[in-house]
C-alpha cells in the first residue's frame, strides 16, 4: 500500500454500476516526510470514510478491491483501506495533520 | 518476492473491517547487499516483523492471501524474516 493525501472529491454521475455504492477521491501519493509528490494523482474509492485533506492507505489490486464491492468483475483497481493517524519511520514521527 | 527491512510502523484511525487486528509497517525494499531500491511502502505484518528487521515480502495479488484462512485487501505483506543473505 502507499501513504497519499486526498486533495478532491471526484465527482461522476455517468460511471460504470461497480462505483455505485463509494464515492472517488483523488489522492496526491506522498514520501515518507508526507510531502506530496509530483506527478498523476491516483482515484480511488473510499472505503474507509476519509475526506478532504486526510492521509491515507491506497491499496492496488485489483482482487482485494473486487471483493471490498462485492462485485466479481468490478473494473476497480484503487481502494483507500485506512485514514492514518500517525506513521513513524526511522525514529521520526509524523503526524497526519501536520 | 522482493527483499526489505523495515523501517517504521502506520497507524491508521479508520481502516475496512478486514484490517482489524493488522500490523502495518513501512518496509524499505533493498538489494541483497543491502542498497534501498525504489521507495518505501506499507506492508501488512504476518510474521511478527519488527522496526530493523530484514524481510522478505510479496506485492500484488499474492499479498491478499498472506493471511491463512482470510482474503486482505492489501498489495503488499511481509511473508518472512531473513536471517542473512550470502
Amino acid at each position: 500500500m502507499i501513504l497519499g493525501r486526498v486533495t478532491a472529491r471526484v465527482v461522476a454521475t455517468l460511471k460504470h454500476p461497480a462505483f455505485k455504492r463509494y464515492g472517488l477521491l483523488a489522492v496526491r501519493p506522498v514520501n515518507i516526510s508526507g510531502g506530496l509528490k509530483e506527478g498523476g494523482v491516483i482515484v480511488a474509492i473510499n472505503a474507509a470514510q476519509a475526506g478532504i485533506g486526510d492521509i491515507v492507505l491506497v491499496n492496488q489490486e485489483g482482487k482485494s478491491a473486487r471483493a471490498i464491492v462485492g462485485i466479481k468483475d468490478a473494473p476497480i483497481r484503487s481502494v483507500i483501506v485506512g485514514v492514518v493517524d500517525h506513521w513513524e519511520e526511522n525514529g521520526r514521527t509524523h503526524n497526519s495533520r501536520e | 518476492m522482493k527483499l526489505g527491512k523495515v523501517i517504521g510502523t502506520v497507524v491508521t484511525v479508520r481502516e475496512v473491517n478486514q484490517y482489524q487486528g493488522c500490523k502495518l509497517l513501512l518496509v524499505q525494499e533493498v538489494d541483497e547487499s543491502g542498497r534501498d531500491v525504489d521507495e518505501p511502502l506499507v506492508a501488512i505484518d504476518t510474521v511478527d516483523a519488527g522496526i530493523g528487521s530484514h524481510i522478505f515480502f510479496v506485492t500484488a495479488r499474492e499479498a491478499a492471501m498472506a493471511v491463512p484462512g482470510r482474503s486482505i485487501p492489501a498489495d503488499a505483506a511481509i511473508v518472512g524474516i531473513v536471517e542473512e543473505t550470502k
